[in-house]
């Protein structure tokens, strides 16, 4: 955090001033480790058994947060007889479809129900038709950020959580096996250290204490990734520490409207406010959409108001309630169309045409090398961005030319680089990690042919449409039927300057909503299934709430309270802390005066205090929703989980996610080690079998013969002078002199061992890609000893690409596509490597090198892609 | 005439009515090394960066010291953030690593008893002072001109460029200096130096242009732990004076104030230092002196006096090649 | 100036007059120190912003003068970064005003050697054209027997610096356009 958000790590700083402690998990002793309480370092990819280690602890010692978990969780929910754990089938869940990669996740549900498919599988429960080929997921995990997957709220509970299915208990067998022994021998962590972490956790939550996790993409870019999270859910559900001020599990994103790019996803499986794009199998009409997609309680019930509203957003008069609000328009996914998948499509020629908006993937995304390759393979890119990035520039300098596999006058790609706007140089508004809108003013005129991308977006939808209304006397009907959403669409926003920039306030406005009579919209509880409201993103209806743009709100932070209130404007309604019913009791009074966040004030006969409630604001704590209520009014007044189906917290997660309902420790897709949990080695279900390709290969793991070639875990990050892949940082030389080299991070041991010189050179190798760097030797990389013998680690940020004032080989050529089956994540985080001293071959000798470890290692394409190992 | 005592060196200066004493404590207990600092102040004074034109430094690589590629103080770098690995605990640490009985051989002790003096190519590891196996801190501190009360650079100034503003900061100005390099080796600290194109000397300014309109300092502005505190001298050694009671009481008893003293060799600093060590292990001289304060000083009666400019170029070479050893 | 004005002005004259006989100070106070000034005292407007690295989200102050910005730094007003912003965030300033921004269209014609020069206005012109073609090139109404309606030739991949008026035409867009392939940063 210290490395990457420095400015946010003020908080932290301020906390351990009023006596916080700070406890950082990390492999590597890192700038936030130096002000940190307690360095932990843990072998990276272990952290599902670190975190199960503690979970464990709190089960075993019921130490859990008894009232909260009763009322909030779904401990007491009691599981189907049919659902067999990993304890009973050595590592994995039941349900397992060996051949399709896929679990069946029937046998997860609760008791005497059935439940909505999870991501991908809907085409399963139509079996008049066949599955689509190579259809594992279309992300409908990742659907559910704001909402919950379907599940009946009346399963039955006990609520003395002594029934041997109820989840509390099968939950307290899953982790029995996390014991601090096993934690050392996974994680690497001492015992010692453990029991400490394991005693200020506990002591820090309950009424009293809250404590909070803070992650990043140290936990999602893993073949588990999303389990890390839900592992952290399941832990801090247990003490208590969720909608309560000072609590929370807290993503730190990385870039300045990340946020904003999830909620208003520029994502293949997403539509604004995580509504599911349609999947082409369970979600033909708009009404089997609305059946396999929308809940029947809480906030999710209401999904035919938001999409509705999304579509009368978009394509205004057109869409009508005879037409099904143009829901037709809308593509249909038939598995993942992630950017790994697109590539693989220019590799085969299916896609020709490419827009690359302020992104640097041919040095910047996992397999560098494959982005280049499927870019060489196109009609047409286009770049958008301040300098010549790599991406731009790789037909003439990247490295497959310096190798000999390209020749420029070869590569066919013709490619456009259109100059961007700066922040300073266009409205709009970025989402922070705490889902807060603030608006970015413009302050100058950009120069010469740079534009914004709202420009470039607007005008280039312009002369398409210009283009393809030209073109209607001449078209064909099968055209016409094409062309029509593309004509349909509503897209006439207001201009200003001596460009024609769009004014972004207009867009916003959109975003917003609107009313029949176009009166902008306050709040998503107005919204309707009906047409007579439009409104773009439903989770930021009511961000331009009276018409005033509510995002750039600037009340100074002195002159309101420490919630700030009126500074920005966050997603839901201006709540700044989601599911904050769960900081009182069910009773409706806060869990503690010290802890007091949000309450029932019974005389007013509604929820107060420091935060806008997020949940129906006069819902008296006692209320019980009558039989066969719908939406919020099936939610009960002690159900603070108001997205989720049933209201509560989940421990156990019983559809909704590809890769099992409880998180369990599989090793990275490649691994130093064999998994010490289990015998099954990697997470059944990875996302791995579309990507095969010579450029792709898997390095052997653990025992396996050839592991040896590649000994040494490897990671990526980011460190405090660069900004990922570098576009924003290497051309500026204020931070380029302040790391100016790719370098790697070595212990001294490892240094000894491969005759590492400190401040020489070193070529780092994995079954992708060789690479060099320079050295730096140092006591922050600590090897690990775990079950009698040392693990070695290499770090390397990421920052750095061929191009640039600050050149240096790209980290990716080394990383693989290997993916989180819900969220389609790569994972750069746990990789195997080999490194030793000097220089890289150049030209075609690169290859060679890595030709020459392939062969040693025995590399195929089966490598590491087995199911069961 | 001597130059000691100097009670107020505002008030010598012939400033009347001036504002209070102004300066830095930078207590590096709370620096996490971010370097906002280093880029703040460059972006606010436009210093040329390494390797672009007018820089004083055209090379522009990995220098192997733990994250600091910006060596020290010099004329293109005002701030300066050290990094020092050592066997060391922090507080309630327990890093819990394995290094010292490691079986495969490295004698990583031996290796840190070279100590953080060592150039990093001749060091076997990032320089790592030495202390008990398995306890392990990283110590960031962000360096800068001491605005010394008895300033030497000052003192040796034959043109009166160097200045003490009303601020009690002492200032080069650039109108004024004619390359001659006096102050360079004058400075106890080694912070001052000159840019190759035209010789002129450059250092902080403490932001002269900014606080001339009651604005902070870029750097501490920046600043975002707070790292950096820019205010009235007085109410920061205050300041600093309970920090570091809380912090013995806390049991960190190896932190200590560097430059907080008005009777040390230099009168005390304008900017001063909460360390937590001794000052050797972050490139600070232990005992700084006022390297005028034995001189018959010629200079100060002759401001107006024509320069030795042979002299000054040969001062030149002596003060840079030393402490510029790059590779 | 007079010579009065003059003689007061010579340093030995001041160091005697005001005080400083060391001439460390007053006395030989400089024109350019007289007249100093920070470049953001004159500026003609200060705009409010927001850091475009992380997503943190610090408080920007951007100054501006005669149609440049001059300098950027940290709003204390803000309650999440309080005036402060970390060395990326330091170097915004060198961020839009580098020398090395590139300001022209480049273009690259296919098995071409050479960046050369192209009209915005045509550059818009010819991406439109080659959209529609690949557009109805990569063109599925079914796949594996279901009903799709979309297309395949054209992808897009954005980074996470996109404000969300951006990002929302941008998915608007395509999604009109048939386009599933849209992707951000924020997946990888």
């Amino acid at each position: 955090m210290a490395e990457c958000h420095p400015v946010g790590f003020q908080w932290v700083m301020e906390a351990k001033a009023r006596g916080a402690k700070v406890i950082h998990v990390d492999p590597r002793f890192t700038r936030t480790s130096a002000l940190a309480d307690i360095h932990v370092p843990l072998r990276a990819g272990t952290d599902i058994a670190f975190l199960g280690g503690l979970i464990n602890h709190v089960l075993a010692n019921g130490h859990e947060f008894r009232d909260y978990v009763l009322s909030y969780t779904n401990a007491a929910t009691i599981l189907t007889e049919e659902f067999a754990d990993t304890e009973d089938l050595a590592g994995v869940f039941s349900g397992l479809d060996a051949d399709e990669r896929t679990y069946d996740f029937h046998t997860w549900s609760y008791e005497g129900t059935e439940v909505q498919a999870a991501a991908g599988q809907r085409e399963k429960m139509r079996p008049d038709r066949s599955a689509p080929a190579g259809v594992a997921a279309s992300g409908r995990g990742e659907a559910h950020g704001s909402g919950g997957a379907r599940v009946p709220s009346d399963a039955p509970r006990d609520e003395t959580l002594t029934h041997p299915r109820c989840v509390f208990q099968v939950l307290k067998r899953h982790y029995a096996r996390y014991t601090p022994e096993m934690v050392e021998e996974v994680c690497g962590v001492p015992p010692d250290v453990f029991a400490q972490v394991c005693d200020l956790l506990v002591a820090n939550s309950g009424r009293e204490r809250t404590t909070s996790w803070v992650y990043s993409v140290g936990w999602t870019q893993h073949t588990v990734g999303v389990q890390y999270i839900r592992a952290a859910a399941i832990l801090q559900l247990l003490l208590g520490n969720i909608g309560r001020p000072g609590g929370g599990i807290l993503a730190l994103r990385g870039h300045a409207s990340i946020q904003g790019s999830t909620d208003i996803p520029t994502l293949f499986n997403l539509l604004p406010g995580y509504i599911p794009m349609p999947h082409a199998a369970s979600n033909e009409g708009l009404r089997e959409y609305l059946d396999t997609e929308s809940t029947q309680k809480g906030y999710w019930a209401y999904a035919d108001a938001y999409l509705i509203s999304l579509l009368k957003a978009w394509w205004g008069g057109a869409a009508k309630a005879d037409n099904d609000w143009c829901y037709d328009y809308l593509p249909r996914l038939t598995g993942s169309h992630s950017t790994f998948e697109t590539v693989m499509a220019q590799l085969e020629g299916t896609c020709t045409g490419y827009f690359v908006l302020g992104q640097n993937p041919a040095v910047g995304t996992s397999n560098a090398k494959m982005q280049r390759l499927g870019m060489a393979n196109l009609d047409w890119l286009v770049v958008r961005d301040f300098q010549l990035i790599e991406s731009a520039t790789w037909w003439s300098d990247g490295p497959e030319i310096e190798t000999g596999e390209m020749r420029t006058e070869d590569i066919g790609t013709e490619v456009f680089f259109l100059p961007a706007a700066a922040h300073t140089e266009k409205d709009g508004s970025f989402t922070n990690t705490q889902r807060m809108l603030q608006w970015h003013h413009q302050a100058v005129e950009p120069d010469g042919d740079a534009r914004s991308d709202l420009w470039f977006t607007y005008h280039l939808g312009r002369r398409i449409r210009q283009k393809l209304a030209a073109a209607q006397e001449t078209a064909t009907p099968e055209d016409r039927d094409r062309d029509r959403p593309l004509l349909d669409l509503t897209w006439d926003y207001p201009t200003k300057g001596p460009l024609d920039e769009p004014e972004a306030e207009a867009v916003l406005a959109e975003i917003n909503g609107w009313d029949a009579d176009g009166n902008p919209l306050s709040s998503y509880e107005q919204l309707q299934p009906d047409g007579s409201t439009a409104c773009g993103c439903w989770i930021y209806c009511g961000v331009y709430a009276d018409g005033v743009n509510q995002a750039a709100r600037r009340r100074p932070q002195a002159e309101q309270s420490w919630v700030a209130p009126e500074w920005g404007w966050a997603w839901p309604a201006n709540r700044r802390i989601l599911y904050n019913r769960a900081s009182a009791d069910p009773d409706g009074k806060p869990w503690s005066e010290r802890k007091a966040y949000l309450w029932w004030d019974a005389e007013q006969e509604k929820w107060t205090g420091h935060d806008i409630p997020d949940f129906p604001p006069t819902k008296a704590p006692g209320y019980t929703a009558p039989e066969g209520a719908r939406g919020k009014d099936a939610l009960a007044g002690d159900d603070p989980f108001i997205m989720q189906a049933d209201g509560k917290g989940w421990l156990y997660v019983p559809t909704g996610l590809l890769d099992g309902p409880l998180p369990t420790h599989y090793e990275p897709q490649e691994s130093p080690v064999t998994n010490a949990l289990y015998s099954q080695q990697r997470n059944p279900v990875r996302q791995i079998s579309a990507f095969v390709h010579p450029a792709d290969r898997f390095a052997p793991s653990g025992h396996e013969p050839g592991a040896d070639v590649f000994p040494f875990a490897l990671g990526t990050y980011r460190i405090a002078e660069h900004h990922t892949a570098g576009g924003m940082s290497r051309w500026s030389p204020y931070l380029a002199e302040l790391a100016p080299e790719l370098f790697c991070e070595v212990s001294p041991e490892l240094a000894r061992l491969r005759g590492l010189e400190h401040g020489g050179w070193a070529t780092i190798a994995t079954a992708r890609g060789v690479i060099e760097t320079r050295v730096l030797v140092t006591e922050r990389m600590a090897p690990f000893r775990m079950a009698g013998r040392t693990t070695y680690q290499v770090g390397l940020p990421y920052h750095w690409g061929h191009g640039g004032p600050a050149p240096g080989d790209a980290v990716n050529e080394l990383t693989h596509m290997a993916l989180d089956p819900n969220s389609h994540i790569m994972e750069t985080k746990a990789l195997t490597c080999d490194i030793r001293p000097g220089r890289r071959p150049r030209g075609a000798a690169r290859l060679d090198l890595l030709r020459d470890y392939q062969r040693r290692a025995g590399i195929t394409a089966e490598t590491g892609t087995e199911v069961s190992g | 005439m001597t130059i000691h005592p100097l009670p107020d060196p505002v008030v010598a200066s012939g400033w009347t009515d001036a504002p209070p004493r102004m300066g830095f404590f930078t207590d590096t207990s709370v620096c996490i090394g971010c370097k906002a600092c280093e880029v703040a102040c460059k972006e606010w004074n436009a210093i040329p960066a390494r390797g672009t034109e007018g820089s004083s430094d055209l090379a522009q690589d990995f220098t192997a010291m733990s994250m600091d590629n910006s060596m020290g103080l010099g004329a293109d770098t005002w701030r300066h953030v050290a990094f020092i690995e050592q066997r060391k605990p922090l507080g309630i640490q327990e890093p819990g690593q394995f290094h010292g009985d490691d079986p495969s051989g490295s004698d990583v002790l031996a290796l840190a008893a070279q100590g953080s003096g060592t150039p990093p190519s001749e060091a076997g590891m990032t320089p790592t002072t030495p202390g008990p196996a398995g306890e392990f801190r990283w110590l960031m501190a962000s360096d800068v001109c001491k605005h010394c009360t008895h300033a030497a650079c000052l003192d040796v100034c034959p043109t009166g460029s160097l200045f003490r503003t009303e601020f009690g900061t002492v200032v080069v100005q650039e109108d004024i200096c004619n390359g001659c390099g006096y102050c360079v080796p004058a400075c106890p600290y080694g912070v001052i130096d000159q840019r190759p194109e035209d010789g002129r000397a450059w250092k902080c300014t403490l932001c002269y242009d900014r606080i001339s309109v009651g604005a902070e300092p870029a750097c501490a502005k920046a600043c975002p732990t707070d790292s950096i505190q820019f205010g009235p001298l007085d109410e920061l050694r205050a300041r600093a004076d309970a920090r570091l009671a809380s912090m013995h009481e806390n049991g960190v008893t190896d932190a200590r104030l560097y430059g907080r003293d008005p009777d040390d060799g230099v009168g005390g600093d304008g900017a001063f230092f909460l360390l937590l060590d001794e000052p050797e292990v972050y490139g600070l001289p232990p005992d700084p002196v006022d390297t005028t304060r034995d001189l018959a000083s010629m200079w100060r009666h002759a401001a107006t006096a024509a320069v030795t400019v042979l002299a000054g170029i040969a001062v030149t070479f002596a003060g840079g090649s030393g402490r510029r050893s790059r590779r | 100036m007079g010579v009065g004005q003059w003689l007061a002005s010579w340093p030995v004259v001041r160091q005697v007059t005001q005080g400083d006989p060391g001439a460390h100070g007053a006395a030989v106070k400089s024109p350019e120190s007289a007249h100093l000034a920070p470049r953001t005292a004159d500026a003609d407007r200060v705009v409010k912003s927001i850091c475009p690295f992380c997503a943190v989200g610090c408080g920007q102050n951007i100054s501006v003068k005669d149609d440049r910005v001059t300098q950027i730094e940290g709003d204390p007003d803000s309650p999440v970064s309080r005036g402060r912003l970390c060395a990326r965030g330091s170097s915004s300033l060198q961020l839009v005003t580098n020398p090395q921004r590139e300001h022209r269209v480049r273009y690259r014609r296919p098995h071409g050697t050479e960046w050369e020069d192209l009209d915005l206005d045509t550059a818009m012109d010819m991406i439109a054209d080659r959209v529609i073609a690949s557009r109805r090139q990569g063109w599925e109404w079914e796949s594996g027997g279901y009903h799709v309606r979309r297309t395949l030739g054209v992808a897009s991949l954005g980074g996470a610096t996109l404000d969300n008026e951006e990002n929302y035409l941008i998915k608007k867009l395509f999604t009109a356009m048939g386009a599933v392939q849209v992707e951000n940063q924020a997946r990888i």
